[in-house]
């Protein structure tokens, strides 16, 4: 049963933010994801946001209960899930109140009318019924009684709970947000089917529901006009919707095949990098080892020990974590075995802001571990490229034998966007470091003249036998060495050894202009926010802006000094007080940065960017 | 599941050209001699042993031994080693680990690794003192023992690594004096052939920081009088004299002498270290006089490999998947033109 009716001609828009908003037992997520993925099979570009509380089950109708679902569809390239919001549904008093903020003058508001009783308007701390108070005049505000609605709309199916009456409503508004936006209800119809195939009943219910809400947003004089947002200009290819950590476990499968090699993960539970775990436990089928560990310290052991025995190693974790594991990082780069240790910032310190993100572990991972311990960072910059540079940390740590730190943040990895599917064919080749060979005079520590990284003998292999370890090792034979001069050797050897990485990563590129007045610097998660500004900003008849992202921290790109001196000044803008300012302020002291920080465990706004920038230009 | 070889070594094949560094007259001495001896007879070849450790003096051991070794950081190697035989269920693997290394900084590891059952060998120098730090007292520290941190005495009650080990599901675990080499290589033979975590603790003298702490019950002239050697399937028999046994009385064990009030050889028990239930095996491990020594436990349980082999095997069997494309394609995919 899809839509066909005649309809009157829908406005044109280029984008829309759409936000919805409800009791964390609502179905938010899934009416998001299903609203994200019909327009995905539209063709739209796409990036979206969910944002839920830390809470599991947390009471109903209460303020810190709500959970919600951002989604910014266009027909035009779409970075980031968007600042203010162009539609907002909210099921119950408490998500009108904490999200209505949000929501731009004059733009539609739909709720629930059916769920602003007395009881809810007081767990939402309200003294009175902002529907009747006049609070909300300078929006359109749909009324719609939802529940009451759903509940007509099931009378005739049988074997329906109450509960699951009351489930259903969000169907409702998923529907009539498909009339407004003029999308085939096709999609989730075709979902409901499969995903409840033994349970006839709750497709029909379901069905039912949404197409009520779609039928309902039609006939409803409130809504006078429909819109659409066209296809927008992407890359011809066959697409998919992926969740930045998705992408992250996807990128070491592909960089497993490709090496050969086998994936082991070892990793504990650890928000918001859990899902990493989660998604690789699933494939067996391509022989992944996914080990649960009793601790962080165990996980990440682990994996040293798989690296040992010669498997493409991973541990996956968070800032709380990567300071459990600082001690054994260091023990991998004493042993330079390859190791990918992944950390999806969230806030902190301490326990911080579990769910939100931020980009404040820079420095731990630069850093955070005993003694002079180099090792190559880079960062993921977008939901999609999860992907690609989990497989490129895989590639580094295994051309160079060294551990890599791939960061990415709660905002990157629980977003998702389109992603153009990569083949395992089409991405770069591995050249590991396994010897097989037994040759005259072998030492465990002899090393690729080029890029200084060891050769790499695994348990099993006739001839090879050795020992490694934390130890100092003499920098020929590889044996314990307590010698000064040679501590200060193997110091440099293991600081060179990271510095020649720079050889095998791309160059730094800088988008809009490459020179002028401003040249604004992000890294990390912050492209989409970013990018987008500059862009902005460009239109606006700012040309002498560029922009620069770094994905490589360490080592840097090797033109970096090139690219920063073709500027007057320089904008250093991160989720933290200055961290990668620091680090260039080191490498590149005859540059002056201008600094741009926020630290609230949420992304850059737009209208915030943009103020900057115009500051400075 | 390590491959069995016909290839010959001797002692010499398993010895490292490093320089070994304890203290002279040190048990570790024992143990890494017992070690090299023993290693030809077990069958495995040479590449396929690891030998891993944490931090201490026991931990140096993988350096002496010419086989692939990994010295890691304090209290970490079950992490390690767990990684090692999970990667390559193919290799023998051995973690050397002390008093403090596995009951202390590394408590938690060793607890789990225990649960979880893989084919890991575990030997366990237990000194009841740190060694490498200069003579704290450790988990294992009796009350009232005096060293650098407990000038008055000790006042934290000691772990038993037995109790410890069969609380945590321990499917195998022995105990011997550090100076029998001849019971300690039985033991490393039985370890490796156990499929399983083999827990073997021995009882380490440090000539240093707690010289003779265990005399009185290794000690040559007394050694018969006041351990007992047990083997599966043979009655709980000991004494100098073999004259001595032990019976079930209630819920105690008791030691009986065979001669006195009736008792015959026949009315002791007899080892079943294979039992499941490891009732018997705790009293035994918990027992003063005598010292339980020799194989106390050895239950044959599925591993953790098996178990993580088994699933594999099904999901590959029902799934669709051979290649990380067929994932990436698989599932709500669109076409751009």
């Amino acid at each position: 049963m899809g839509a066909t009716t005649i309809k009157p001609q829908p406005e044109k828009l280029e984008a829309v933010v759409i936000r919805f908003v409800g009791d964390s037992g609502d179905g938010m997520q899934l009416t998001g994801t299903q609203f994200t993925d019909t327009s995905a099979m539209f063709g739209n570009d796409i990036a979206t946001f969910p944002n839920y509380p830390a809470e599991i089950r947390a009471p109903q109708g209460s303020l810190y209960g709500v959970s919600g679902y951002q989604v910014h569809i266009g027909s035009v390239e779409v970075s980031t899930p968007g600042d203010a919001v162009d539609l907002l549904v909210a099921m119950n008093p408490a998500a009108l109140k904490t999200n209505l903020y949000a929501l731009k003058p004059g733009h539609t508001l739909i709720v629930d009318i059916d769920s602003f009783n007395k009881k809810n308007l007081e767990k939402a701390e309200y003294t009175s019924n902002p529907l009747e108070d006049g609070s909300l005049d300078n929006y359109r505000v749909i009324e719609v009684d939802m529940t009451s609605l759903t509940k007509e709309a099931l009378k005739d199916v049988a074997g329906l709970d109450t509960k699951s009456i009351s489930r259903s409503k969000n169907m409702f508004s998923l529907g009539m947000i498909y009339w407004m936006y003029n999308r085939s209800t096709e999609y989730t119809i075709d979902f409901f089917n499969k995903k409840f195939k033994s349970k006839p009943h709750i497709v029909e219910a379901n069905t039912k529901v949404l197409m009520a809400g779609y039928y309902f947003a039609e006939t409803l004089e409130l809504i006078p006009n429909s819109y659409t947002i066209s296809p927008a200009k992407m890359p011809s290819g066959t697409y998919r919707i992926i969740m930045g950590n998705t992408a992250t476990a996807w990128g070491f499968l592909a960089a497993a095949e490709k090496s050969g090699l086998e994936l082991f993960l070892g990793s504990y539970p650890i928000t918001p990098a859990t899902d990493i775990l989660h998604e690789l436990v699933k494939h067996k089928h391509f022989g992944v080892k996914a080990f649960q560990a009793e601790d962080e310290i165990a996980g990440i052991t682990s994996a040293i020990g798989a690296a040992f025995a010669g498997d493409l190693a991973i541990t996956t974790t968070s800032g709380p974590g990567l300071a459990l594991k600082g001690e054994a990082i260091g023990l991998a780069i004493m042993t330079e075995l390859p190791l990918v240790i992944v950390d999806v910032q969230r806030g902190g310190p301490s326990t911080g802001l579990p769910t939100k993100t931020e980009q404040s572990d820079l420095l731990q991972a630069m850093y955070g571990r005993n003694g002079e311990s180099p090792l190559i960072v880079i960062a993921a910059s977008t939901p999609a490229n999860c992907f690609n540079f989990a497989y490129e940390a895989a590639r580094l740590a295994l051309e160079h034998m060294t551990p890599v730190i791939l960061l990415t943040d709660g905002y990157i990895a629980n977003g998702s966007a389109p992603w153009k599917i990569q083949t395992v064919a089409e991405m770069p080749e591995i050249k590991s470091n396994r010897i097989t060979e037994v040759k005259e005079d072998w030492h465990p520590y002899d090393r690729d003249e080029k890029t200084l990284a060891r050769n790499w003998a695994v348990p099993g292999t006739p001839g090879l036998e050795h020992r490694i370890g934390g130890l100092e090792k003499d920098a020929v034979t590889g044996n314990i060495s307590y010698d000064p001069k040679n501590h200060e050797q193997m110091t440099q050897i293991r600081a060179e050894k990271i510095e020649r990485v720079k050889f095998n990563i791309p160059d730094l590129e800088t988008e809009f202009a490459n020179e002028g007045d401003l040249l604004v610097i992000g890294w990390g998660g912050t492209y989409g926010s970013l990018h987008s500004a500059v862009k902005q900003m460009n239109e606006l008849g700012h040309k002498n802006i560029g922009y620069a992202h770094f994905n490589y921290i360490n080592p840097m790109p090797k033109n970096t000094e090139e690219v920063l001196s073709k500027f007057k000044k320089i904008l250093v803008c991160e989720l933290n007080s200055g961290q990668f300012a620091s680090l260039l302020k080191i490498k590149y002291s005859k540059f002056d940065f201008y600094q741009f920080n926020k630290v609230q465990g949420l992304p850059f706004a737009n209208e915030d960017l943009i103020e900057k920038f115009k500051s400075l230009v | 599941m390590e491959t069995t070889v016909e290839k010959k070594y001797t002692a010499k094949d398993f010895t490292s050209d490093q320089e070994v560094r304890w203290c002279p007259g040190c048990d570790d001495y024992v143990i890494l001699r017992t070690m090299q001896k023993i290693l030809p007879e077990m069958g495995v070849a040479r590449e396929d042993v690891v030998f891993v450790s944490g931090i201490g003096c026991s931990s140096r051991f993988p350096y002496y031994l010419d086989t692939y070794g990994i010295h890691s950081i304090h209290g970490r190697a079950p992490g390690i080693a767990s990684g090692i035989k999970l990667a390559n269920p193919n290799l023998s693997v051995w973690i050397a680990t002390g008093d403090g290394d596995a009951m202390a900084i590394g408590g938690n590891h060793f607890i789990h690794v225990l649960r979880r059952n893989i084919d890991l060998n575990i030997i366990l120098f237990n000194n009841e003192i740190y060694g490498l730090t200069k003579g704290q007292f450790s988990p294992t520290s009796l009350i009232g023992q005096k060293t650098k941190s407990s000038p008055y005495g000790n006042t934290q009650p000691p772990f038993s690594p037995g109790e410890l080990a069969l609380g945590a599901q321990a499917r195998f675990f022995a105990r011997v004096g550090g100076g029998s080499p001849k019971e300690m290589g039985q033991i490393f033979i039985e370890a490796q052939q156990f499929k399983g975590t083999s827990l073997i603790e021995i009882l380490q003298n440090c000539v240093i920081f707690n010289d003779g702490c265990f005399n009185h019950l290794t000690d040559k002239d007394v050694k018969e009088d006041k351990q007992i050697y047990l083997e599966h399937g043979k009655p709980m028999i000991f004494g100098k004299n073999r004259d001595k046994g032990l019976v079930l009385k209630g819920l105690k064990l008791e030691v009986v002498t065979i001669g006195e009030n009736g008792v015959t050889q026949e009315d002791l028990l007899v080892h079943n270290a294979k039992e499941q239930d490891p009732t018997l095996h705790y009293m035994l491990v918990r027992m003063e006089y005598p010292l339980a020594t020799g194989v106390i436990r050895s239950f044959s349980d599925v591993t953790l490999e098996e178990r993580e082999d088994d699933l594999t095997a099904q999901v590959k069997a029902n799934s669709s998947f051979t290649k990380t494309d067929d994932l990436f394609f698989s599932g709500e995919t669109y076409e751009v033109k």
